[in-house]
């Protein structure tokens, strides 16, 4: 008892000592989190945020995701009634031709169910309105609109001026100005995705196609589909080849250009140091000057596109492989050379039996990890020089209203990305496990 | 190997045989895969290059030509460098505060993630497969692709990119870090369960202190890669030194000492902060690296 008695005192001491620099991190890494969040919310300006935002952009967005509309214009001054959907030539309805909820005639009659209709008549344009009454408009060249309302105050959701009527329904939404007349009707879905509307096979169930196509048409189908000038299938599946394609060729590129590389940079394959310094700050230099800079340099020789995204992808892979590799090389086993050089084998017999066989297993792994993350890579700098699916979907982001075609390339993104994950977990697994047995 | 000896072949010519049989079976596996390989490489560079606006031909004596006007020019104005290296300051500390934010927000997410997918930690081990999925999908997606359509929601600036970066930081590291988790011992956690912990008490007394170190680590390699992106997605409108270089780009000839001034920093940047964390990574897993 009287030991431990004269003990206590500095090891309660040392005791205290721990516990206070423990409950100072418990307490003093998450304050410091917090104070940095804190200081980036303000240097970001998150408050003004929302007065920024915008949310008509937002619900654009979500409402063309999932939606599209068909649009009905008249022109005031011919009479002519046209009908195109999300108002695009490529979506026009052929001469002749009008969507099933449109009666055309002198008078066109376009339903846009739960009782709303609207007339678009020689001379006035009428919307009945359920539970409101009818509006009636007659634009002309000299007054501009003249609507005449329903009884009472003008609700919020019909905006009126000299030479503009608006309606905006649950069912629809109608604009009158002077030159013309134009209604919209929603639909769900995506619109077009198969056949555009001059294709035969438009609006035809699968199993008719599939009649179709057994008779002989397989190939009108399939040409029709592939050119689908709304959604370019054709062009989508070339842009995601291009972005697996920069992603491939700058890979293992680079898994060329570094391996022979990445001896120089070692101290037990390179015994001059300063050979082995200049490599390795070689390799440093390569990464450092980041894929950014990299592709803005290549995309001013070799112009935009596919090329000058693989190279890019190249040469800052160098680096890093060289470096990975070289490291590798260092860690090789001394022993299996030794061994390899015991029964009589040369130079060359000794690097392939008794270095190749120890890296080739990381060499691979990495490779084929690089492979996927490249694979993302590919689609953020085709965005910048302009190639693979990256370019495709800037463009749609830029139109401000292919909200369907942004998601659909997203969704192509995410599945092409997970794709390239999944087969280079596959090849890795099947070249490396099945490469075990026998050097 | 097993199978081999499994056999007991009869005598030794049999042996013999058989393992040239073997040998020259590898032979030819190896071989068609190398022309495989060779071929696809060649032709994938030849529709690359088809399909390029300037051809490999013509552009590689070019490629130096941009570096060169560039330096000739930051060579001329060299005395205006250090002038451009204070003014784009402010926005290389953009660029890295959305790095350090994102990864920040990304860790703090993927340890979430990470917890919630691992067996044993996991508080609902029926969703286990819904959150190794989510991790899937945010490590899935390019952070430009988010980062574009938020700049269209909320305007250009450095909280898209924040935002993006995040998403795909928080998957990466989610992935990463139930690695990690797998390895750790469960028994502090059923001690901790013994005594009545909550689910949040035994993951931050019982699970956290064995990994953070690991965590931190892989932490600090995604700062790196972070910068990086961050620095690409200023280029497409969200704001730091990614932005600043697309403006003086884009002024032209009589500018490019600006923009060697942004490649210096980003540069020195990108090369710092490696050094640093690496340095960190080593002291914080004891020199035995992983990876390589």
């Amino acid at each position: 008892m009287t030991t431990m008695d004269l003990n206590t005192a500095p090891l309660k001491g040392q005791m205290d000592k721990l516990f206070f620099k423990k409950r100072l991190m418990n307490f003093g890494i998450p304050a410091v989190i917090l104070a940095y969040l804190t200081y980036v919310f303000f240097a970001f300006d998150v408050p003004g945020l929302w007065e920024r935002a915008s949310m008509d952009n937002a619900r654009t967005l979500v409402s063309d995701t999932y939606s599209y509309k068909t649009h009905v214009t008249r022109d005031n001054r011919t009479g002519d009634v046209t009908y195109a959907v999300e108002g695009e030539r490529k979506g026009e309805y052929p001469e002749g031709m009008s969507p099933e909820w449109v009666t055309p005639g002198t008078t066109t009659v376009i339903d846009l169910t739960g009782g709303h209709v609207v007339r678009f008549g020689p001379e006035t344009i009428e919307y009945d309105i359920p539970g409101y009454g009818l509006v009636t408009a007659t634009p002309s060249r000299t007054q501009g609109v003249q609507a005449i309302l329903p009884e009472g105050d003008v609700p919020q959701w019909i905006n009126l001026s000299k030479n503009r009527l608006a309606i905006t329904t649950d069912a629809g939404r109608l604009t009158v100005t002077r030159n013309r007349a134009e209604v919209f009707r929603y639909f769900y879905g995506w619109e077009l995705f198969f056949f555009t509307l001059d294709s035969p096979y438009h609006g035809l169930n699968p199993f008719e196609l599939a009649g179709r196509a057994v008779s002989g048409e397989a190939g009108a189908i399939w040409n029709d589909f592939w050119n689908n000038k709304m959604w370019r299938h054709g062009d989508v599946a070339w842009a995601i080849g291009e972005t697996i394609l920069m992603a491939f060729l700058g890979t293992f590129g680079a898994g060329l250009v570094a391996l022979p590389l990445a001896f120089l940079g070692t101290r037990n394959f390179m015994p001059v140091r300063v050979v082995r310094f200049a490599a390795r700050r070689f390799f440093d230099f390569v990464r450092g000057v980041d894929s950014l800079i990299w592709t803005v340099v290549l995309a001013r020789a070799f112009g935009p596109g596919p090329l000058t995204g693989a190279l890019a992808i190249l040469i800052t892979d160098t680096g890093t492989f060289g470096k990975i590799f070289s490291e590798a090389l260092e860690n090789v086993d001394e022993k299996q050379i030794e061994g390899v050089s015991s029964t009589g084998a040369k130079p060359i017999q000794r690097y392939r039996f008794g270095v190749i066989p120890q890296i080739t297993p990381v060499l691979l792994s990495q490779l084929l990890y690089f492979l996927e993350s490249n694979t993302r890579s590919a689609t953020i700098i085709g965005a910048i020089t302009g190639g693979g699916i990256g370019l495709l979907l800037t463009q749609a982001i830029i139109t401000q209203k292919d909200w369907e075609e942004v998601s659909y390339y997203i969704v192509l993104i995410i599945v092409m990305v997970m794709f390239m994950d999944w087969f280079s977990g596959w090849l890795r697994k099947r070249l490396i496990s099945g490469d075990e047995g026998g050097h | 190997m097993a199978d081999l000896t499994a056999q007991a072949p009869g005598s030794v010519a049999e042996i013999q045989a058989q393992y040239a049989d073997l040998t020259r079976r590898k032979r030819i596996y190896g071989g068609v895969l190398l022309a495989l390989f060779i071929a696809l490489m060649m032709a994938g560079f030849r529709t690359a290059d088809d399909r390029n606006a300037g051809s490999f031909a013509d552009g590689y004596q070019r490629i130096f030509d941009y570096p060169a006007e560039v330096l000739s020019e930051a060579g001329e104005k060299v005395a205006e460098l250090p002038a451009h290296v204070v003014h784009f300051f402010p926005a290389l500390v953009e660029t890295l505060n959305i790095a350090g934010a994102a990864t920040l927000l990304g860790a703090i997410l993927g340890t979430l993630l990470s917890l919630l997918s691992t067996r044993g930690m996991a508080p609902w081990p029926a969703l286990i497969p819904v959150f190794r999925r989510v991790m899937d999908i945010c490590r899935a997606i390019p952070e430009i692709v988010i980062a574009l359509v938020l700049i269209f929601l909320l305007g250009g600036g450095p909280v898209p990119a924040m935002i993006a970066i995040a998403i795909h930081t928080a998957g990466a590291l989610g992935k990463l870090f139930s690695e990690v988790n797998e390895n750790a011992s469960l028994k502090p956690v059923e001690g901790l369960n013994s005594t009545g912990a909550s689910w949040a008490q035994r993951m931050w007394l019982g699970v956290i202190p064995q990994v953070g170190p690991n965590y931190v680590s892989y932490a600090l390699l995604r700062f790196e890669i972070n910068i990086r992106a961050s620095a690409i997605l200023g280029f497409v409108g969200a704001g730091g030194i990614g932005y600043e270089l697309k403006n003086s780009m884009s002024w032209g000839q009589g500018k490019y000492d600006e923009a060697a001034a942004i490649f210096i920093l980003l540069f020195v940047t990108i090369v710092v902060v490696d050094q640093i964390s690496g340095a960190l990574r080593d002291r914080l897993t004891h020199g035995n690296r992983k990876g390589a």
